[in-house]
């Protein structure tokens, strides 16, 4: 670890902080649908889709109707993206002529994009046109993120209101998320990123003459090299944004063209948190006391800068067998000492490290070196960020909706340590909550632990794992870990584009979001109809640093627990053997 | 029916129990020890998913042991036997807990029974009075029969008054002070079993079957300890039960991914059903699940040992909620009883001479404030209580017609007749001036001042002359403040309930310290004081005994009803105090605090506990795979063996060392909710994180130290 490196990681956590604030209160108006500045250029805009759509603004919904809207918003955007897959050899704006993607392959992406999961089985620049790029990647870039962020506005306002019945309309909150917040934010990063470098075009890949002739394995000479570009900027901006993360190109923001300098690559990390953290304001805003809001954001924050160090110290150390065969690891100014396999040299140690817990701390799965290469603890740093049940930011709207849920375990158990039915924000927590709740808390794992077991039961999942011992293990968990808390990064070493993991991964991704989102927003139905508990002096309050506490141990302990039997048997035992 | 025979029983049977409280006896233990086996009935396991998985570990470790005798075990016989005993002690520490506490509440069943006997009427062989009495037990009274109450007797049971009219203190039931008049005929004839006949007699008729209801009912509900679960509990059962499904999930998915690791690290041998069955066991939240209905029917218990029959457990738990604690002024806040405190005398008129009168006009006068006006007179200027004979005195006593009091002294040579009155300023007023006497003005004057004070102020006079005012004084209760502020710390709010009017009950409000009262209040009042709390989302307890307390106490979340209340008041509540006292009410509240408490700690405690034990089992369930895994075997358990031998002993003998803390349960400390957390989370969440490497390692220890490992 060097002085410089902390220094750059803390200068990205305050900026994070700093932005919070402003961001987060103007997506309280928005979600509020209060006037905002935009509103001159975008509520045009904004009526113009309702009357389009037939959708009455007014109209307020019950959970089950918005549960309906959402799920059926998501499976038409679901089919819209295998379809586009699978014709996108007939359609237009295919300047390489790629053909029709496999039908599981389809499936698998097309659940992926609509998830907000992006996982991609498949290598952008080798598979994808531009059209089924934009008009069906970028696009559900954008409205899966301002799905869950809908879903989010939905809940908190279950939390806001007392002895309501609706908890507003899916229809206009997915709308003014994507309208006001989404496009506006993506536009301006779009364009900062190309000032930096990032591609933006729709002409066909560029072949260069090589600097250095070469020749490959057959002999033969290589005199010119296909480096492919495309319409990068735009789908980059939104995908980490919306915490989605599924790269233009197949190595994601390791790609020069993807993430070309370390001010590129400040932005790009800065945008996978700042919807998320900013979100947590807004939940303060909107249910009437931002102390709320900021002990949710101390809570993400502390498990995010203790699993940051973890994961920094760990690279910068390097790899103890490496340093016995004389390899010198130690940071100098010409040396980047540490584990610099799968990382790239003008991120460095640092930003590797840091990029790699906060893209799996949000559900973002961008990467920006290889998570495969990382060691042991720095691998098991982006499990547990993910196996957390992407509550420490996660995605946007569906990060905090999680969090929320663990907050509610947390005022239960607070609640019997106190000695008083236990209450969050005014609402008695009771059985149907608990029950809520508790699905909510059960599914993820069950989901990932079941498939993993599949997977290395399997010889269609065996086969697929490139590296021996522990290591191939953590792949297959990995996999699964991703695409079971709609992450979507991948640790590498896995040859999961294959039916097997199409298949299982897809199944993943949907029980992840929707299988979610629907006790999500039955919770919220069930907290809204309750009548309104003064606080006294016996209510436990929920913004101290006792309580953050609390939370941060529910939510460590819950994960921990779940996963520690098969974190041993990856990257635990694999630290073991590598200091041995 | 009720009838006050029971109710007397009743009394003295809960002064009994107070006296000696239910121990833990041989017999009870033995009980419980034979209700652990019985419980392992799987249909009544089921009910409780945590230790319904325990024991179907039990069976399939047992029938692994079988296997292992027969030679062709997974892993050593004496091993696989040692594990599948512990898991069997698991589950019967845990049914042993609760056999345990329902144990409890069957011997507090069974002393209420064996009460059912000593409790004697005057039962009258003609309804006539005069007629010749026989006592009898209250048990062969039946509706119908006659009996006979004289003054200073209690009425035994609810009836009707065939004969007679007397002044009945009937405090108890509506909390006035002031005694009433019963008397046969009319609307004033129904007496109620509990009240205390102060002078005369009456002939009532039994208008109740006796020994038919109340305590039946009392004994069923103790003993109906077995219960339904409380809305609270089932929450927190879903809880757990989610917790297990998910271990349940780990530890299967576990036998795969050891198949994986054996072939991927080439060497060892994948991971023992057995280890799988133990870890499973460890795992799921066992302390908690054994203990949870033992804490519940334990709350139960300690409600009754204060005296409070509670008809559910979710009353108890609701207690622990009230933030609003509507309270009677009379008998919860001040003494039943107002006591003078001071003579103001008429303008020309001497202290003595107003003492002096007051005394005399008091002397047969039995109620408190007729004594408190005797002692007063006494200690303030030496008077002594004369005995009633030594004068020729005619007693007249309080009418409701006349709303006075008094005594007539016949004149002798010196002394002319005496005619000496007491009572409200507005009677003495009228009776005054039907005389042609004059009602000075500074005496109407201290009459108000008297009454903004909080107090109650009574006229004395003589023939056509007043003599002056006598302060009744509300006494509030020692130590009454002290328990307000306590309950406020608590997040309670006091409401002071009263009929007087606003000068007084602000002046008593005052000093007493309640944070909000409700003067001149009528039954619709209170109703519509706790229907409004309610609407703001408030949970409200009360106590309430008279009939008229009947639909605020239906309408209360958590009420409670005094033992010698009305039958109606007795039904619409939720509880009742044997005691009959209202200030009970504080202590039903920490109860129901304790209970939820004993729950939350546990709870964590046990989960807390499973990191210790992953520590312990996954160095050893992996330890032919993975030699490196022993790294994490922090506690150095000598054997892999041993290892999964000891969390597993660990993890039945911490339901045996927390059964006390389960039936007494977590002590309550009137501090703010942030210290209480803070306090519970130090002791059972971090606590709970030690105290297994610590156990574990010496039943490892002790493992060792005998071989068997």
């Amino acid at each position: 670890m060097t002085l410089n490196g902390s220094i750059q990681i803390l200068i990205y956590l305050v900026v994070l902080v700093l932005a919070a604030k402003p961001l987060g209160k103007f997506m309280a108006r928005v979600f509020q649908r209060e006037r905002t500045f935009l509103d001159p250029v975008l509520g045009p805009v904004e009526r113009f889709i309702y009357r389009m759509s037939g959708i009455n603004p007014a109209e307020e919904m019950d959970w089950k109707a918005n549960a309906i809207a959402m799920l059926l918003f998501n499976f038409v955007g679901l089919i819209v993206v295998y379809a586009l897959q699978r014709l996108q050899q007939i359609l237009p704006l295919n300047p390489q002529g790629l053909g029709a993607i496999t039908p599981d392959s389809s499936f698998n992406t097309a659940v992926s994009f609509a998830s907000n999961t992006n996982w991609q089985g498949y290598g952008g620049e080798t598979t994808m046109s531009y059209l089924t790029q934009m008009l069906g990647l970028t696009v559900q870039n954008f409205v899966s993120a301002a799905s869950g962020m809908a879903v989010l506005a939905l809940f908190i306002r279950g939390i806001a209101r007392h002895s309501a019945k609706t908890l507003g309309n899916f229809w206009v909150d997915m709308t003014r998320s994507t309208l006001y917040i989404l496009l506006p934010l993506s536009i301006v990063l779009a364009l900062v990123l190309v000032s930096q470098g990032v591609v933006q075009t729709f002409s066909p890949y560029v072949s260069v003459p090589l600097l250095e002739q070469t020749t490959d394995a057959n002999g033969a000479k290589i005199t010119e090299q296909v480096i492919a570009v495309g319409p990068a900027a735009s789908q980059i901006a939104i995908k980490q944004l919306g915490t989605n993360g599924g790269g233009f190109f197949n190595v994601n923001s390791a790609h020069p063209l993807e993430n070309p300098t370390p001010l590129s690559n400040f932005l790009e990390m800065f945008s996978i948190l700042l919807i998320a953290a900013a979100l947590c304001y807004t939940f303060g805003s909107m249910v009437g006391d931002t102390r709320q809001g900021w002990a949710l954001l101390a809570a993400m924050m502390v498990i995010l800068v203790a699993f940051v160090w973890v994961t920094y110290q760990a690279e910068s150390t390097g790899n103890p067998r490496l340093a016995s065969l004389g390899a010198d690891q130690h940071s100098t100014s010409v040396n980047p000492g540490g584990n610099m396999e799968g990382k790239e040299v003008r991120f460095g140690v640092p930003n590797s490290a840091l990029w790699g817990i906060v893209t799996t701390a949000a559900s973002n799965g961008s990467v920006n070196s290889m998570h495969d290469s990382f060691t042991p603890i720095g691998g098991l740093g982006t499990l547990v960020m993910m196996q957390l049940g992407e509550v420490v930011f996660g995605g946007v709207g569906s990060g905090l909706y999680g969090m929320l849920v663990f907050v509610i375990v947390a005022v239960f158990v607070a609640g019997l340590l106190v000695g008083r039915t236990p209450e969050y924000l005014g609402h008695k927590i009771e059985a149907y909550e608990m029950k809520m709740a508790s699905l909510l808390i059960l599914i993820m794992p069950l989901t990932v632990l079941g498939l993993t077991a599949l997977g290395v039961v399997m010889d269609a999942g065996k086969a697929a794992i490139y590296n021996p011992g522990a290591h191939g293990f953590s792949e297959v968990l990995y996999a699964f870990t991703s695409q079971g808390n709609n992450n979507g990064s991948a640790f590498g070493g896995l040859g999961a584009n294959t039916p097997f993991y199409n298949l299982t991964g897809g199944i993943a991704m949907l029980i992840s979001r929707y299988w979610l989102a629907v006790p999500t927003l039955a919770l919220a139905g069930s907290l809204v109809k309750k009548k309104l508990i003064p606080t006294s002096e016996g209510t436990l309050p929920t913004h101290t640093p006792l309580f953050i506490f609390w939370l941060i141990a529910v939510v460590l302990i819950v994960g921990a627990l779940n996963f520690l039997p098969a974190l041993a048997l990856g990257p635990i035992v694999e630290h073991f053997m590598m200091v041995q | 029916m009720v009838t006050g025979t029971e109710k007397h029983m009743v009394t003295s049977t809960s002064e009994q129990l107070k006296n000696k409280p239910i121990a833990l006896t041989g017999e009870m233990f033995r009980r419980a020890l034979t209700d652990s086996f019985v419980k392992l009935n799987p249909r009544l396991m089921v009910r409780n998913p945590v230790m319904f998985v325990v024991e179907v570990g039990s069976i399939l470790t047992t029938a692994l042991w079988i296997q292992a005798l027969s030679g062709a075990g997974e892993a050593p016989a004496w091993y696989i036997g040692g594990v599948s005993l512990w898991l069997w002690f698991t589950v019967l520490f845990a049914n042993f807990s609760e056999a345990l506490a329902e144990g409890r509440g069957k011997a507090q069943a069974d002393a209420l029974r064996r009460a059912r006997k000593d409790i004697t009427a005057k039962k009258l062989s003609t309804p006539r009075h005069g007629s010749a009495f026989e006592v009898v037990a209250s048990s062969a009274l039946r509706k119908g029969d006659v009996f006979l109450v004289d003054a200073g007797d209690t009425i035994a049971a609810d009836g009707e008054v065939m004969e007679g009219v007397a002044s009945v203190d009937e405090s108890a039931i509506t909390g006035e002070s002031a005694p009433v008049i019963r008397e046969s005929g009319g609307d004033r004839s129904a007496v109620t079993g509990g009240t205390k006949v102060l002078s005369d007699w009456l002939v009532i008729r039994l208008t109740a079957e006796p020994g038919g209801g109340f305590l039946d009912r009392m004994i069923k509900l103790i003993e109906g300890a077995k219960r339904q679960k409380t809305p609270n509990e089932i929450a927190l059962n879903i809880l757990l039960a989610a917790f297990t499904i998910i271990f349940l999930v780990v530890c299967v998915t576990l036998l795969p991914f050891s198949i994986f690791s054996v072939a991927a690290a080439g060497q060892g041998t994948p991971i023992t059903v057995t280890v799988l069955v133990a870890l499973l066991v460890c795992l799921i939240p066992t302390t908690i699940g054994g203990l949870l209905s033992a804490i519940g029917i334990a709350g139960m218990d300690r409600m009754i040992r204060h005296n409070v029959i509670a008809t559910s457990g979710r009353a108890i738990e609701a207690a622990g909620d009230v933030d609003v604690l509507l309270l009677d002024k009379t008998g919860t806040i001040t003494l039943g009883n107002r006591m003078a405190t001071e003579f103001t005398p008429a303008p020309g008129i001497a202290s003595e001479r107003l003492a002096d009168a007051a005394q005399l006009a008091s002397l047969a006068d039995e109620t408190p404030e007729g004594r408190s006006i005797v002692v007063l007179a006494k200690e303030k200027y030496g008077l002594r209580g004369r005995e009633v004979h030594e004068i020729a005195a005619h007693f007249v006593p309080f009418s409701a017609q006349t709303r006075m009091s008094g005594v007539d002294i016949q004149g002798d040579g010196s002394m002319s007749k005496r005619i000496i009155r007491k009572g409200a300023a507005d009677s003495i007023k009228t009776y005054i001036e039907q005389q042609g006497g004059v009602f000075p003005a500074a005496i109407q004057q201290a009459v108000q001042e008297i009454g903004r004070v909080g107090a109650t102020p009574l006229v004395v006079s003589e023939n056509k002359e007043v003599l002056g005012v006598i302060h009744l004084k509300d006494i509030v209760k020692g130590g009454i403040k002290e328990r307000f502020a306590h309950l406020r710390r608590m997040g309670i709010k006091t409401v002071m309930i009263t009929g007087d009017n606003k000068l007084t009950a602000t002046a008593i409000a005052a000093e007493a310290g309640v944070d909000d009262f409700l003067a001149e209040a009528k039954p619709e009042d209170k109703l519509k004081l706790i229907r409004d709390y309610q609407k703001g989302g408030r949970l409200v307890a009360m106590t309430g005994d008279g009939t008229n307390d009947a639909p605020a106490l239906a309408q209360a979340d958590v009420a409670v009803a005094m033992n010698t209340g009305t039958q109606s008041a007795r039904e619409a509540a939720n509880m009742i105090d044997l005691d009959s006292n209202p200030t009970k009410l504080m202590e039903i509240v920490e109860i129901g605090k304790q209970l939820l408490m004993t729950r939350g700690t546990l709870t964590t405690f046990s989960i807390a506990n499973d990191v210790a034990k992953y520590f312990a089992i996954i160095p050893a369930a992996f330890a032919t795979t993975y030699p490196a895994l022993n790294a994490l075997n922090v506690m150095k358990l000598a054997t892999p063996e041993s290892a999964i031998l000891s969390a597993v002993i660990f993890n039945a003998l911490i339901i045996v060392a927390l059964i006390p803390l389960a039936l007494k349960g977590v002590k309550y400390r009137p501090v703010s909710a942030v210290q209480l957390l803070r306090r519970h989370l130090l002791i059972y969440g971090v606590g709970g994180l030690i105290a297994p490497f610590i156990g574990i390692k010496l039943v490892d220890l002790f493992l060792v130290a005998f071989g068997w490992t």
